[in-house]
């Protein structure tokens, strides 16, 4: 699996509770540079939890987090910051920043986190806009674009930064259907030009087209995991594939 | 009636004078009110326990006890007692700040509250400190939210102000009750009085509008 | 530390400034809220030229200081011949001021009932009457209710402004006292702490009355 050098990322043994509730349970992954692994499962299965204890938004009650072969020391608040910056994160429901128009949503960071001057952080913001496809949406505010077009921004914003990985959270179950394909467009580009990522998704095609590697989750605890080829074979007989055939019927989606 | 509208028309200078007063005590207290209002809405929200807990004590504090006799204590006691000798105006400038910071505290708090939580962390994970992400993110939204509040505030506190005149602050209130218990025209005068209240009111409550829809974000509605 | 002064003087003046305080309050409170209605109600529903009244009413009222309109009653009056004693002018003053606010309340509780139910409850055969007792009333009072009890806790505290126009209570009563014994920081004290009780015991109530009235789901967005 290792080509080489070890794993880009690696979690081990996380473990959360909340509300005296265990949403993770010991959940550990590695993932090398330019794969993309896909996180599927039933709402409340941890998915959102672990990606946010991956870059310690949410604080795991236990477990390592290493990111090329260091250990994260999330207590460090200089350390907490840096990681955050090198691991880009997509949210559900975009949480772009309501009084800023797109293009000051990509370049805050950049002005006020990398410390750019304020015509290169909106050279970059701007470059960045275009790939996703905004480049002429850059003076517009959140509330005036459309939740694909938010999206689109929420990930030029993250990009920016330059991160060695993105983690994605469901990013298109908050859009209207119609406006699906363009954010799983700019997500495919992203694929195939091999940025590493891990994505929670209930976009099962998308999933099964572009994954290395497909991680089933349940109950806070990935119960499967391997290619999707196997695991979500047409005659496979794994959890992954009942889960799979189920959101087919609920979606009506044509595999 | 000629004669209520010469005393009125002499006097209205010498209470002009005393409207400029007036508004250095309201600048004065709602900006000393703003700087401390913001403050105990992030620890309020953002802070420790003990933070929590020691801010709301404090508006619990200034929210219950008359502004009157607010003024009377710490004029009169504590200012003197921490060997702090005051003019009549600063210490109503100061005791008017602290009590609107009180309620402005929780004007802020309310905005800040709000918001939709996902943004800060949205700005955590682009690596900003929790100090960066309230700065460039949380107030510049939750302080646009908060003008209505705010210019409500602004009106009480022009009110308020009118209090001053028991320390001797030699403004509106003072200035004509000053001029009515001497030319005995009290009605007239303290008609005018009124009057002066009503339009800074009104112009302040102008201002703040025009501000709001200045700052306003396009297509932001909440 | 002489508990002498405490017991033989201050606190008893200040329980008898107390009474005087709540002989302040309780009519101006009931009167002051039941004008309120009447001003709200006119200002929502009442004919063109009765609503411009009501609402130039409430404008002047909650547009100029407290303090100047007892002193426009109790100074100012007795230009126009009429005179009115300390207490009454104060007690008058309460009820116009703080009913001018209870009307913006009454107001947005009337204004937020949906025309529809007007018309479902019309469709069913309700008189205009009924219609008010029974629909639009009950619900509006649940939408004013927090509004018109912080201005009942308003009340409390500029209670206080009537020793300024003489009528001795319990911050007339306590300034005496500092006044004379030149004890300001703990006499001022321990008249916040009474209306500190006041207030605080006051505000639970209203709470508890919040609670009682409240309607599953009813009231989150208003």
């Amino acid at each position: 699996m290792t080509q080489g050098q070890g794993p880009i990322l690696r979690v081990e043994n996380i473990c959360k509770m909340l509300g005296g509730k265990k949403i993770l349970n010991s959940v550990s992954l590695s993932l090398n540079k330019g794969e993309l692994k896909v996180l599927i499962g039933p709402s409340g299965a941890g998915k959102s939890t672990l990606l946010q204890c991956i870059n310690f938004l949410i604080p795991p009650d236990r477990g390592q987090v290493w990111l090329e072969g260091t250990e994260v020391q999330h207590h460090r608040k200089r350390d907490l910051y840096a990681l955050r910056q090198q691991i880009g994160m997509i949210f559900q429901d975009f949480n772009l920043f309501d009084h800023l128009n797109a293009l000051e949503n990509v370049s805050i960071a950049l002005r006020k986190v990398k410390k750019m001057g304020r015509s290169a952080a909106r050279e970059r913001a701007l470059a960045q806009l275009e790939q996703v496809g905004l480049g002429d949406k850059i003076t517009l505010y959140p509330a005036e674009l459309s939740g694909g077009q938010k999206q689109r921004v929420s990930i030029a914003r993250a990009l920016a930064m330059d991160p060695k990985i993105m983690l994605l959270d469901e990013p298109t179950s908050a859009l209207d259907p119609e406006l699906i394909g363009e954010v799983l467009s700019v997500i495919r580009d992203l694929a195939r030009g091999g940025m590493t990522m891990i994505l929670a998704t209930h976009q099962i095609g998308f999933a099964r087209t572009l994954a290395d590697e497909v991680l089933f989750m349940e109950d806070g605890r990935i119960i499967e995991q391997g290619p999707p080829a196997e695991l979500l074979a047409p005659n496979a007989r794994t959890r992954s594939r009942d889960f799979c055939s189920k959101l087919d019927e609920l979606y009506e989606e044509n595999l | 009636m000629n004669e209520t509208l010469f005393a009125i028309l002499e006097a209205l200078p010498y209470l002009l004078q005393g409207a400029l007063v007036t508004i250095g005590i309201v600048i004065g207290a709602m900006g000393l009110g703003l700087i401390m209002g913001v403050h105990m809405a992030a620890g309020q929200v953002y802070g420790n326990r003990a933070v929590r807990r020691i801010v709301g004590l404090y508006v619990w504090f200034f929210r219950g006890v008359p502004i009157l006799v607010l003024l009377f204590l710490f004029y009169f006691g504590l200012f003197a007692l921490i060997g702090l000798n005051l003019s009549a105006f600063s210490a109503s400038v100061l005791v008017l700040g602290m009590t609107t910071a009180a309620y402005q505290s929780q004007i802020f708090r309310g905005a800040i509250q709000s918001l939709p939580q996902g943004q800060l962390k949205a700005a955590r994970a682009l690596g900003m400190s929790d100090l960066t992400a309230i700065i460039t993110v949380i107030l510049p939204q939750a302080l646009r939210l908060s003008i209505p509040g705010w210019s409500n505030e602004y009106s009480i506190i022009l009110k308020d102000s009118a209090l001053a005149f028991v320390l001797g602050t030699s403004e509106i209130m003072a200035r004509s009750h000053f001029v009515a218990s001497r030319t005995y025209h009290h009605l007239p005068l303290y008609m005018t009085a009124g009057c002066l209240y009503f339009i800074l009111t009104w112009i302040g409550v102008q201002a703040l509008l025009k501000l709001e829809s200045k700052v306003r974000i396009p297509g932001y509605t909440r | 530390m002489d508990t002498a002064f405490y017991t033989d003087l201050l606190i008893p003046a200040l329980n008898r400034g107390l009474i005087m305080s709540i002989k302040l309050i309780i009519p101006s409170g009931i009167l002051g809220l039941m004008l309120g209605i009447v001003v709200g109600t006119l200002r929502t529903f009442g004919h063109p030229v009765l609503r411009k009244a009501a609402n130039g009413y409430t404008a002047v009222f909650r547009g100029t200081p407290l303090v100047v309109q007892l002193f426009m009653l109790y100074f100012g009056l007795p230009n126009l011949g009429i005179y009115l004693d300390a207490y009454s002018a104060a007690v008058v003053g309460f009820i116009l001021c703080s009913s001018a606010y209870h009307s913006e309340y009454i107001r947005g509780g009337l204004l937020s009932i949906k025309h529809g139910q007007v018309l479902a409850a019309q469709s069913m055969g309700f008189s205009t009457f009924k219609t008010m007792c029974h629909i639009i009333v009950p619900q509006a009072v649940r939408r004013a209710l927090p509004g018109c009890g912080n201005e009942i806790i308003y009340l409390i505290k500029y209670s206080s402004l009537a020793y300024i126009i003489t009528c001795i209570e319990l911050t007339g009563e306590g300034k005496i006292i500092a006044t004379r014994y030149f004890r300001f920081t703990e006499v001022f004290m321990v008249i916040g702490c009474y209306y500190l009780v006041l207030v605080t015991f006051v505000t639970a109530g209203l709470h508890k009355l919040e609670e009682k009235l409240q309607i599953p789901g009813f009231g989150t967005i208003g």
